[in-house]
């Protein structure tokens, strides 16, 4: 049976480094949709009829 | 199956060897699959596309825009060094990128590119337009499949044809603006395509070991450095009355005129040079002269346009206003 692979100090501090990113990048993305999606929709909102 | 096939297939055999691990990778060995420095290009003449369409932008959109604009390409990038891994790694240039150097695992750079191609067309599709959204899709297809996958390993003329999906970026900004593919940004266009062959046959000129090695059919290789420099000079002749068209869809204004003709005589006299030192050191010397100002030349137009159209700079040209 061969042995788990051992992840060494570096490789875990690059993945560690590598989830923060994709965390940041995931919430610059919400943020970006979210401004987008105001933007779009403008007074759109308030100009529809009730 | 030729040689060159076995070679190649062996060495992407070791650099699936190489490869440490899965998800060995730094956040800076991802960022480099996305050719920062070819994405930083992308960016500014998208930009000035988008600047010298006519009307308005949300700044937001503007930059969503710019921003899935500079994501594509860097897809682009990205999937052109998983695909080109082999060569890479056999060239002094690019030996030192992610994927040669093990520090990426092929596979995660196909999944990276992939991934962020289909994002970046999706996400320009859904917040801007599709016609953007398409023209994005088609540069990014166009890179990988026509320039790298097929072209590239095939013909001299690799560059010539590939070089339209570097020239898209500012159809892509102004098409976001107008949602329409129009005369004005073909010209931008054109503009980009003819000064890619002359800008990549100097810099072939000078690292032409680096292409016979890989057995890639850059001109050079081909049909020998004279009659590449024959070649650049014919290109460079083009080039200049092509730079010259923007004053005649009303983008360019008189100091882009004044400067196309002052830098485009520049970029005659450096080729002119290319073409008639043909004995090392001094004609690598030359020819990397010119790639060098290449770049600068093109930066320079741009930036002229970027000025008059977006910094209220602009100056008619004396016939326009006739």
């Amino acid at each position: 049976m061969s042995e788990a692979y051992q992840w060494t100090e570096e490789e875990l501090k690059k993945r560690r480094r590598r989830s923060i990113a994709i965390a940041l990048i995931l919430v610059g993305l919400m943020v970006l949709f979210f401004v987008v999606t105001l933007v779009r929709l403008g007074g759109n909102v308030a100009d529809r009829a009730i | 199956m030729s040689d060159t096939s076995l070679d190649m297939s062996a060495t992407r055999t070791a650099l699936a060897e190489t490869a440490v691990s899965a998800g060995g990778g730094s956040v800076g060995d991802y960022f480099a699959l996305l050719k920062p420095r070819v994405m930083s290009l992308v960016i500014f003449t998208g930009l000035v596309g988008m600047v010298a369409a006519p009307g308005a932008m949300h700044p937001v959109l503007a930059f969503t825009a710019l921003l899935c604009i500079a994501v594509g390409a860097g897809a682009a990038g990205a999937l052109n060094m998983w695909f080109d891994a082999d060569i890479d790694a056999e060239m002094q240039r690019t030996a030192k990128r992610p994927i040669p150097t093990g520090r990426i695992a092929p596979g995660e750079a196909l999944g990276f590119g992939a991934t962020l191609a289909i994002g970046s067309v999706v996400v320009l599709g859904l917040t801007i337009n599709w016609t953007a959204g398409a023209l994005l899709a088609l540069t990014i297809a166009f890179y990988l499949f026509v320039y790298t996958m097929w072209l590239k390993r095939r013909t001299p003329q690799n560059i010539v044809i590939g070089g339209a999906a570097g020239a898209f970026p500012p159809m892509i900004g102004w098409a976001a603006v107008t949602g329409s593919v129009d005369l004005a940004s073909i010209v931008l266009f054109l503009v980009i395509f003819m000064w890619t062959p002359p800008h990549f046959w100097a810099l072939s000129l000078y690292r032409i070991r680096d292409y016979e090695r890989v057995k890639v059919p850059m001109l050079p290789v081909v049909a020998g450095p004279d009659e590449t420099r024959k070649q650049i000079l014919i290109y460079s002749l083009l080039l200049v009355p092509v730079t010259l068209l923007p004053c005649a869809v009303g983008i360019g204004g008189l100091a882009y005129l004044t400067s196309a003709l002052a830098f485009g005589t520049v970029f005659l006299v450096l080729a002119s040079r290319v073409y008639n030192n043909r004995t090392a050191p001094k004609a690598d010397r030359m020819a990397r002269d010119l790639f060098r100002f290449s770049i600068l030349y093109l930066f320079a137009l741009f930036a002229i346009i970027l000025v008059e159209q977006g910094l209220g700079g602009y100056v008619d040209i004396p016939w326009a206003m006739i």
